[in-house]
């Protein structure tokens, strides 16, 4: 399904372009991209976008025909009229054609049902097919996804307790290896979307919803929350790495590792500068004495693309700037400004891009 | 002259009773939304109750079911009087309306009455959690609808002995006594649900 | 009445009789002179044509919300909207649209055409009217000012919680945006009421009811799905407000409260909500159609059948909006079959439509020019609907740019479209003047490229994964060329709507005398003068088919013996239409303002203070006694023949004129 997918793909802009208006055609661009729901680089997302196409093109159809139809009947040339009733209303309409029209009405409206219940079938048999587990518990990889305003905790399950991780907006997932997701969230209704990969669940406090997606085309993809959530929901992505087993392996024994001791003065005065300072509060580093839970984990924040939950890229100079004053950055957060002097702050950001 | 033919209706009554009257398809359609309305109420009542184990939840005891069973008596027998009214006003029988119009108000007085102990035997608050919600909430709807109905009686009794009387007058009276039985009926649906509903298992 | 006057013309005793009469109907049902007898006024067209012109104010500021969001999203990382104005914005741009635009409008043009349209003299329950309008009035006032004050609802126009709940939203913006329903809620069923009344009570005799003209079915549809839609979204709404203010726990997870319990009822109200304002368009478009194709419409049973399906099973949809929230599959999947079922009336009737064009004479005008508009739009907005019926393709475009694509293709396709059609169909019955037909094509055309070129992009956007509500976006995502592209057409639309008002205030001054049928329609609104008397009809007329101008015989009777002297009104059976009784209409009055005021008392306080619904309930109660006090005896007192058997003809009339 996903070959002819692609396969139609590529024609979409001249078929819309006879379907529909010419202006917006030229809007149409590929299809490729890091959140599309017409990229698809798993099964799920790949049987979703399937159906996609062929609800496409038989919903076209029958809007062209139906369109058709429409100006045909508006324009076609009628019998001129004779004489006086050329403006009067034909209130007694010829018996024969009204027929003719019922029976084209009658068939019309059984070709409805019959494409109706077509989609349907196909729509049930997809869902069937995405739903069904399609994995055995134990070779599936769990991962517990809380929605928090505005960011994402991300927390891999393992049997043993050690071997948990625990980091935020970014999820690193193996190519070919079903994934459990259990999501629910620590305030409002969030919703979990990796287009790529599969439809949308939401996060429901007080629910816990599942979902189980896999991939099979390695690569960085970009999912976001799709359920309004308040004031910074536009800023509320987060990273989806999809990376070879033996990559995957290597990055989540990374994380497993607490964050690396200082090892320059400015770094150890960064980390005193961080113990000693309201951040720890709210946000924890594995090996230190920083246990917030409130904001997301900083264990590993130096090997993070993004700062804010996908608000701007993870550079030095944005890191400060999120630091001082990540109001201005993100308006509405929760993280308080932070007056630092200025060696204070470097000596933290020393740190802060250590924690690898 | 080719004068138009005409339908004369000059000699057409001026009021009529029931599915007749203009007002009668009012007082349906109040009862068709608000009875919509306690419907919603009573499935989120049993929305709600499938979140939890326990109904009422915790240690909570249902409400007591002295009063709610009393009222439950008051409002049945109130019923038959409410309909004599109805009757009487059928019939444009003035002191028949009078009459049992009054003794229906009484009825709804003693019923608003034991209505306040009501309040205090449910066992319950309205803040403690979802279920004290939701029981409040119907028993609040029901007691609202209750008051404007008492009301409309009490208006409608003064317009019976003040005037000015017309046939107009008496329709009310019956339209009157529909709403009083739909809060009879409404009665019977809140009593089953908040007072027998947390005792079957 | 034109079809009346022309035998007449000869006997100038008869013309006499007539002016007399005219003159005698006019001083009865008009209002008192002066701005407080404007206040009181409860003509039905009085209030019809405030309550249109209210909901188009409110569109015009519901639109230029929509723009400032457009300007926002034109370009990524934009700064022009903080997300704090942005989210009030869009919450009330959902809201106004909804609340104070759709619904009021379908219901305000129901009610200016309603009681013409069946032939009566005034619609059922004129001051209860009167108060329905003021209701929303002010309702709609409040959350303007509310939103001009700072605090405007920010949680969305479907406010879920615990979004909207006390904890993540404090403040009173959440407050008013529930009270907002409130009133709404108050208003759309207090004219639904006066609407069912009026088409089961007050129609012409003969008109029996497989002959109401299709758009007055439409509006007894829409008035009963009001009545089973509007409760449920009340009652989430006052909850709602209850959590907020007193402290219940109805949608708090951690006290055994349940956010889906908000969704559900939101959306039990919020799918039927659509179709409230969808089918009424359906009756503009089945009123425009057999006018400009000179015949009349094709499968009228069919059409009529198709509109109660539809009212039904847009009840059954509700779930579709929450497949995104992890329900049991097999239920969802109940859903799905609903959702396209509910094609099929629709198809029924597009079908039948385009048959009744087929089968006819088209007359190009803009009505007829709209509507074929909306075919266009709301047939492709109706094939997305089939695609979001499908759970798969849903869970992929729900909450993105895709959904709001496919809503405002039905929406604007599918209402907003036959509205103006609508407009330019009644406007010469309304001002008694044309409206241009050159700058009615430029409206249409400008709207039709403009609504395309805004919203046809936003299915690829959502495709490439914009979700909806974001008050922006990066520049790295690809979207900005096509929000570049929404925006212009934004641009264009507006300009459509500003050559509408251009072509209203151009016909209103010196715009083509209208005539009492400038298009040769077949219903009873265009039996009277354009503006109509405020008596409607010198003799209520009668019918004897559908497309009544049509088809009746020259000499169709009309009624004679109501009193030219009071407010008298024939009253006929639900079925048949035969004449039933007579029945005496109140007077203008202030108290329906007066208990409106007292409503928004009540409503307004009780954001602030629960004790409100306490204290505010009395002066409600002052001003319902005092608009419902009988001030003086009616003018003719015939009881019914029922009662004149049970009681003796002598005796019931009697015991009227003993009793004080």
């Amino acid at each position: 399904m996903s070959i002819i997918a692609t396969k139609l793909c590529a024609h979409r802009s001249s078929i819309f372009c006879c379907l529909l208006l010419a202006a917006c055609c030229s809007l149409l661009s590929g299809c490729a991209g890091v959140q599309s729901a017409v990229d698809p680089a798993g099964p799920q997302a790949g049987s979703i976008s399937g159906l996609w196409w062929l609800m496409l093109y038989t919903l076209s159809a029958v809007f062209v025909i139906v369109i058709c139809f429409v100006l045909v009947a508006a324009f076609r040339r009628r019998r001129p009229l004779s004489g006086e009733s050329a403006d009067g209303p034909d209130t007694r309409p010829e018996a024969e054609q009204e027929r003719r029209m019922s029976r084209t009405v009658i068939a019309g409206v059984a070709l409805t049902i019959l494409i109706l219940f077509v989609l349907l079938v196909s729509s049930y048999l997809t869902g069937r097919k995405i739903y069904s587990a399609g994995y055995s518990a134990q070779g599936a990889l769990m991962i517990e996804v809380t929605g928090h305003q505005w960011w994402w905790d991300v927390r891999y399950n393992d049997p043993s307790p050690s071997r948990m991780v625990t980091t935020a907006n970014e999820i690193h997932i193996p190519v070919g290896r079903a994934v459990v997701f259990r999501l629910t969230s620590a305030d409002v209704i969030h919703s979990f979307w990796i287009p790529n990969l599969h439809g949308k669940m939401d996060l429901i406090p007080g629910h816990y919803t599942n979902i189980w997606i896999k991939a099979d085309r390695a690569g960085t993809y970009r999912g976001q929350c799709a359920e309004f959530c308040g004031y910074q929901h536009a800023h509320m992505a987060f990273t989806v790495v999809v990376e070879p087993e033996e990559q995957y392996r290597a990055w989540y024994e990374s994380q497993l590792r607490s964050a690396p001791q200082p090892s320059t003065p400015q770094q150890a005065r960064g980390q005193e500068v961080f113990l000693s300072s309201p951040c720890i509060m709210c946000h924890r580093v594995q090996g230190t004495d920083a246990g917030g839970r409130a904001g997301p984990d900083l264990t590993h924040i130096g090997t993070r693309p993004t700062l804010g939950a996908g608000t701007v890229e993870n550079t030095r100079g944005n890191l400060a700037g999120w630091v001082i004053d990540p109001q201005k950055i993100k308006p509405g957060i929760r993280m308080p400004p932070n007056n630092l002097e200025p060696q204070d702050l470097q000596a933290l950001l020393d740190y802060l891009q250590s924690l690898k | 002259m080719s004068a138009r033919r005409t339908i004369d209706v000059s000699h057409l009554p001026t009021y009529a009773f029931r599915h007749r009257a203009l007002t009668w398809y009012a007082t349906w359609s109040m009862i068709l939304m608000e009875g919509t309305m306690l419907v919603v109420f009573l499935i989120s009542y049993f929305f709600l109750r499938t979140r939890v184990t326990n109904w009422p939840p915790g240690v909570m005891k249902p409400p007591d079911l002295l009063w709610g069973t009393v009222n439950l008596g008051i409002i049945l027998v109130s019923a038959i009087p409410n309909q004599f009214a109805k009757k009487a006003s059928e019939k444009l029988d003035l002191r028949g309306v009078r009459l049992w119009m009054i003794v229906t108000f009484l009825f709804a007085i003693a019923f608003s009455v034991v209505r306040i102990f009501e309040f205090a035997a449910l066992n319950c608050r309205w803040d403690d959690n979802a279920y004290g919600s939701i029981v409040w909430a119907n028993m609040v709807f029901h007691t609202t609808h209750l008051l404007t109905d008492v009301a409309d009686t009490i208006v409608l009794i003064i317009l019976m002995f003040v005037g000015p009387i017309e046939g107009k007058r008496f329709v009310d009276v019956s339209e009157n006594c529909i709403y009083w039985d739909f809060v009879v009926v409404m009665w019977l649906m809140v009593y089953a649900v908040i007072y027998i509903g947390p005792r079957l298992t | 009445m034109s079809g009346a006057a022309a035998p007449l013309r000869n006997d100038e005793a008869l013309v006499d009789a007539i002016v007399d009469e005219r003159e005698a109907l006019e001083k009865t049902w008009n209002d008192p002179p002066g701005f407080l007898g404007w206040l009181m006024s409860t003509n039905h067209k009085r209030v019809g044509k405030r309550f249109i012109t209210t909901a188009f104010v409110f569109f015009i500021l519901g639109g230029i919300l929509a723009v400032l969001m457009r300007v926002q999203l034109a370009r990524p990382e934009n700064n022009f909207l903080g997300p704090d104005l942005y989210n009030q914005i869009f919450t009330m741009h959902g809201t106004t649209m909804m609340f104070l635009f759709a619904v009021p409008m379908m219901e305000a043009m129901a009610v200016y055409l309603v009681p013409l349209m069946v032939g009566t003299r005034s619609i059922a329950f004129p001051r209860l009217n009167a108060f329905g309008y003021w209701v929303y009035l002010f309702g709609g006032t409040m959350i303007y000012v509310a939103f001009i004050l700072n605090v405007g609802p920010d949680a969305g126009w479907f406010s879920y919680v615990p979004l909207s709940g006390p904890d993540y939203s404090p403040g009173k913006r959440v407050d008013f945006w529930a009270q907002l329903i409130t009133f709404t809620e108050v208003s759309a069923l207090v004219v639904s009421t006066e609407l069912i009344t009026t088409i089961f009570k007050l129609r012409a005799p003969g008109m029996s009811l497989n002959r109401i003209p299709l758009y007055v079915w439409s509006i007894l549809v829409t008035s009963f799905m009001i009545f089973f839609a509007m409760p449920t979204v009340a009652l989430a709404s006052v909850s709602l407000m209850m959590d907020r203010l007193v402290g219940t726990h109805f949608f708090n997870p951690a006290e055994g409260g349940d956010p889906i319990l908000w969704q559900h009822l939101f959306w039990f109200f919020g799918h039927p909500e659509v179709y409230i304002i969808f089918i009424p368009a359906t009756g503009f478009v089945s009123t425009i159609i057999p006018t400009f194709v000179r015949r009349p419409a094709f499968g009228y049973t069919a059409l009529v059948l198709s509109l109660i399906s539809t009212g039904f099973i847009g009840f059954g949809l509700w779930v579709h909006h929450m497949f995104a929230v992890g329900l049991p599959r097999m239920g969802e999947s109940f859903f799905t079959a609903a959702t396209m079922m509910i094609v099929i009336p629709s198809g029924i009737q597009i079908f039948c439509w385009i048959a009744t064009i087929w089968g006819g004479r088209p007359i190009f005008k803009t009505p007829f020019i709209f509507v074929l508009g909306f075919f266009f739009t709301f047939v492709l907005g109706g094939m997305t609907g089939v695609m979001q019926a499908s759970i798969p393709v849903d869970l992929q475009v729900h909450d993105t740019y895709f959904v709001v694509a496919h809503f405002h293709y039905v929406l604007i396709g599918g209402s907003v479209f036959p509205l103006f059609g609508a407009l330019y169909y009644w406007m010469p019955k309304f001002t008694g003047r044309m409206l241009s037909e050159r700058l009615g094509k430029i409206n249409f055309w400008l709207m039709f490229i403009g609504f395309n070129l805004t919203f046809f992009p936003m299915h690829q956007l959502g495709l490439k994964g914009m979700t909806r509500r974001v008050y922006t976006y990066p520049a790295e995502m690809g979207w900005a060329d096509m929000n570049l592209a929404a925006t212009a057409g934004g641009v264009l639309l507006t300009l459509g709507v500003l050559v509408f008002i251009i072509n209203f205030f151009r016909s209103v001054r010196s715009g083509e005398l209208a005539g009492d049928n400038p298009w040769n329609a077949g219903t009873l609104e265009w039996a009277t003068s354009s503006p109509p008397p405020v008596y409607n009809f010198l003799r209520l007329p009668t019918v004897a088919g559908r497309d009544t101008l049509w088809t009746q015989p020259d000499d169709q009777p009309e009624v004679v013996g109501l009193r030219s002297d009071v407010r008298q009104v024939l009253v006929t059976k639900m079925l048949d239409a035969e004449p039933d009784h007579i029945e005496e209409f109140p007077t203008p009055t202030i108290w329906p303002l007066l208990a409106a005021l007292a409503t928004t008392l009540l409503f307004i306080a009780s954001i602030f203070t629960p004790w409100a619904v306490v204290w505010g309930s009395i002066p409600v109660a002052v001003a319902l006694i005092g608009w419902f006090w009988p001030r003086k005896r009616q003018a003719d007192e015939r009881p019914p023949e029922d009662i004149k058997e049970k009681v003796g003809e002598e005796k019931a009339i009697r015991l009227m004129e003993e009793t004080p």
